[in-house]
């Protein structure tokens, strides 16, 4: 029994009752799925062997594990309402119970947009065995018919009237063999109680009341507190270094160096000198204290300027095709009135409030991890590898995540903790400073595109060439990578959904000279970004109203299959005949939210309206952003609107706080500063100049309306944020008439 | 040594003085509420009250606290029933939480001096709180609620209702 869960957390040890439990489990090997056939993409070779696992305890209490990390996006909830709906689950009786790192669940993750498109129809199913046993349990004590026995919110009643609790019944069951998956009824979507509703999460007092623990607030084991200076170019080593300063900080009480990483960057540390000691400010103090030199290497010679310079060069002239159709190169060649704009989007950071931190206490033939993870088996795979241990002996621990991101998906810091315990032997927790994260990461790649289109007489695209080049995430994973992946190209460039019969993308090569990783909606912001501004200066062009002009652009509704036209498209490992590329939800999408901001309505002075919609994670979104521009140049977002449909959702509520949010961070990519950079070093190392969204940078209203959907469930998280930027631009221009290409806006207002 | 007190209990210090108030908090008393998110004064995660007024502990050294009054949001009322608190789960503003208590406690300390404050005092007092989640418009809201059941509650003392001090 107790092998399968996380035993930690406190609240589950109080109860030691668990002996007896029923743990539903092998039951779904194999599962086939039925309603909603092809929800369940598998998403690894090991997801047909995994599970999750329900248990029910002898005093009635439903255990339901948790997978997926926790980081704002009320996973943990929404895993609990889906099972509980299926299994009628008195809510009062559930409790989470956070996974470990383990294969046996599939993929975990938590990145994406999939928690609940990989996982609604195997949790439904877990559910409704579990119901499904409790009526065959009370069905044999009574000697009744099955059918006879339904079960309602933690009790089973039988036609004549008597009943059984859950509790009562647990013992039965384990006598009985769980039912074959396809034999379990599932509820109708009518009878559902707690999916598609607006529950309150569970987590929410733990958080007001600071009780929620994530990855510093691990009190046991009691750790040593450890502070890296990390080589602060990619590839660069320590040459030397002088501890004697540091290690006479009182309170420090090793200094340890970690070697440097080998071959492409993957999850590896950086590498560099650890001050540990047995509290934080020591260990601050002994890293300020310490003298370290540098070889830079070959990235030393990386400055953001430069950089810039050659991916605009590159995106001037023709480049490797990725989607074609009609003759887009020879009518823009002719053509002497097209629209040409090039764009240009910085390096950005993750940046969640949360830095991160691990906490690790190796022993001979295991590890222990605690970690604010995105992902759990990665840390398993990074950390093994560090230590020269087997992933099954890393034992890691979800903790609350304080944001991820993207950044928490790349495990490097409990790497770190990990090796530091090992050398030491002592229980370590790392702790990265915000300096560290601004420094340290894996960035948002920095991107320049090309864009040059043809208008009809009646002022629709008839010819439209568009090229991209940006340091492709490929090369974290394959040293000296220049190609992009499809995986990466696939984000809202290769799908955009312009009807012109004449297209041509093109991708560029570009190296890498920092860390590249994935940000929350990765690509999608900077392809969307330009896609989006690009339309709309069309309808400048043609005369035409921005949503009128976005409505015709997309064209008529239709199934868009961008194979038809020589493209790599992956559709986000959905298949495509579940979830295809609708133009009809697009438009949708677009006039539920023009409808939403009163759309047309005339505007004082200095404001003005914009809008951007884009299919990201299989789910479509549509903004309105109104803004106002002063004389001077002060803008301000009065207000903004958008219009999800995510086909299936869990909990109406998190959505409509989701795509608020995600919203909000996509502010980051319009007004940040980003990162760049100087002979290899990154130029910022804190809030103050990496600037992210503050209250008075934010709307005070972003209004969110769910476009309600029986299509199976696609991402939540990630969609509402690469939209953002680009209707916040147009709605700039459409105030001013001053068309931003060039990200961030910084001081292009007031020119 | 230097003597204050936290969350109403005496409490003595003979370390670094220079330690920010927050990782003595953290370390030493494992009061975890208050977080880290800059180390600088920026963020507004690690946000604390001094005798009543927000401070940002991460960059409060301990010599400076002597013979005053540290609440945490562990202190800030008994069991979460505090209106900012209250507004917070009726708004269901938290998304991963990191950055809340820093800025339920910034918003108390607002309403304990302004409690009717206008949206642009709300805005002017909150922007040190960052917040990548971006929850500010329910933040924005949950204060305007709690401003509305403000008046009247006391600030939460524990003496006053018999816990030890």
């Amino acid at each position: 029994m107790s092998q399968y869960f996380d035993l930690t957390r406190r609240r589950f040890l109080k109860s030691s009752a668990t002996v007896g439990a029923l743990v539903l489990g092998t039951c779904f090997v194999g599962a086939v799925p039925r309603a909603m056939a092809g929800v369940l993409a598998k998403p690894s070779e090991s997801a047909k062997e995994a599970n999750l696992f329900v248990a029910l305890r002898p005093d009635g209490i439903v255990e339901i594990t948790c997978h997926r990390s926790e980081m704002g996006q009320q996973i943990r909830t929404a895993i609990a309402q889906i099972v509980a709906d299926e299994m009628e689950a008195a809510w009062d009786k559930v409790v989470v119970i956070q996974g470990k790192g383990d294969l046996k669940y599939g993929d975990q993750n938590t990145d994406g947009s999939r928690s609940i498109r990989y996982n609604m129809q195997r949790l439904r199913e877990m559910g409704a065995s579990v119901r499904y046993l409790m009526r065959q349990a009370a069905a044999t004590r009574w000697g009744v018919s099955l059918d006879s026995c339904s079960a309602v919110q933690h009790i089973v009643s039988h036609s004549s009237g008597k009943t059984l609790t859950y509790a009562e019944l647990v013992n039965d069951v384990l006598n009985i063999t769980p039912p074959e998956t396809d034999k379990v009824p599932l509820k109708k979507r009518s009878e559902w109680r707690y999916i598609n509703t607006a529950m309150e999460h569970i987590d929410l007092k733990d958080i007001v009341t600071g009780k929620a623990t994530f990855a510093a607030d691990v009190l046991e084991p009691k750790a040593l507190i450890a502070m890296i200076v990390r080589p602060p170019v990619v590839g660069g080593k320590v040459k030397n270094f002088d501890a004697k300063a540091a290690k006479a900080i009182d309170g420090v009480v090793d200094v340890v160096e970690i070697p440097a990483p080998k071959g492409a960057p993957f999850f590896q540390p950086k590498g560099g000198i650890a001050i540990i000691a047995n509290n934080t400010w020591a260990a601050m103090k002994g890293r300020k204290a310490l003298s370290v030199s540098w070889d830079d290497g070959k990235n030393g010679d990386y400055n953001s300027e430069t950089f810039k310079e050659s991916l605009l060069a590159t995106v001037s002239s023709p480049q490797t095709s990725i989607r074609e159709v009609g003759n887009a190169a020879a009518i823009l060649a002719k053509s002497t009135d097209k629209l040409v704009a090039d764009y240009y989007a910085p390096h950005l950071a993750q940046a969640p409030m949360e830095p991160p931190c691990a906490t690790a206490m190796y022993y001979k033939d295991h590890v222990d991890v605690w970690a604010a993870t995105q992902n759990p088996q990665a840390d398993m795979q990074t950390v093994a590898a560090m230590v020269g241990l087997p992933k099954e002996q890393i034992n890691v621990h979800v903790t609350m995540l304080g944001g991820g991101f993207g950044r928490k998906s790349k495990p490097d810091f409990s790497a770190e903790a990990a090796y530091l315990s090992m050398k030491t032997g002592k229980a370590i927790r790392v702790q990265w400073t915000r300096e560290d994260d601004i420094q340290h990461g894996f960035y948002h790649a920095v991107s320049a595109q090309h864009i040059e289109a043809t208008l009809d007489e009646n002022g629709a695209i008839e010819a439209y060439l568009h090229r991209t080049a940006f340091s492709p995430i490929t090369s974290t994973f394959q040293e000296g990578a220049t190609k992009a992946g499809s995986f990466e190209l696939r984000l809202g460039f290769t799908d955009n959904p312009i009807n012109t019969p004449n297209m041509k993308l093109e991708n560029g090569e570009a190296p890498a000279k920092a860390r590249i990783g994935w940000m929350r909606s990765v690509s999608n912001i900077f392809h969307a970004f330009a896609v989006q501004s690009f339309i709309a200066e069309a309808a400048h062009k043609a005369g035409r109203d921005q949503k009128d002009y976005l409505l015709e652009t997309i064209g008529p509704d239709r199934i868009l299959d961008v194979t038809e036209e020589h493209a790599d498209y992956d559709n986000y490992g959905g298949d495509k005949a579940v979830y295809p590329l609708d133009i009809a939800r697009l438009r949708h999408a677009i006039e539920k939210v023009a409808q939403m901001s009163k759309w047309g309505r005339k505007l004082p002075k200095g404001r003005g309206l914009g809008i951007a919609a884009h299919r990201s994670f299989l789910t479509y979104v549509a903004t309105v952003v109104e803004v106002e521009v002063s004389d001077s140049g002060e803008l301000n977002i009065i207000k903004s609107w958008a219009s999800i449909d995510a086909g299936t959702v869990v909990n109406t509520d998190t959505v409509i706080n989701q795509v608020q949010g995600g919203s909000i961070y996509g502010i980051t990519a319009a007004i940040s500063g980003g990162i760049t950079f100087d002979k290899g070093r990154v130029q910022q190392s804190n809030f103050h100049d990496y600037r992210v969204p503050r209250m008075s940078d934010s709307p005070l209203e972003v209004d969110v309306e769910i476009i309600q959907s029986e299509a199976p469930p696609a991402g939540v998280g990630e969609p509402a944020t690469p939209v953002y930027a680009p209707a916040l631009c147009n709605a700039i221009f459409a105030a001013c008439g001053k068309r931003i290409r060039q990200l961030p806006i910084g001081d292009q207002l007031k020119a | 040594m230097i003597t204050f007190t936290v969350n109403n209990e005496v409490r003595e210090f003979s370390g670094d003085p220079s330690t920010p108030v927050l990782w003595y908090l953290r370390d030493e008393l494992q009061l975890t509420g208050p977080k880290f998110g800059c180390g600088m004064a920026q963020c507004g995660a690690c946000t604390i009250h001094l005798n009543g007024v927000a401070q940002r502990s991460c960059i409060l050294p301990i010599a400076a606290i002597s013979g005053q009054k540290i609440t945490t949001i562990e202190g800030l009322s008994e069991d979460g029933e505090h209106p900012v608190q209250q507004a917070w789960v009726e708004h269901k503003v938290p998304q991963c939480g990191f950055c809340q208590c820093g800025q339920m406690m910034q918003a108390a300390s607002l309403l304990a001096s302004n409690p009717t404050p206008s949206d642009e005092e709300i805005v002017q007092s909150m922007s040190g709180n960052i917040c990548r989640c971006g929850t500010y418009p329910r933040i924005h809201k949950a204060i305007k609620s709690a401003s509305k059941s403000i008046a009247g509650v006391e600030y939460y003392v524990p003496e006053k209702t018999g816990e030890k001090a």
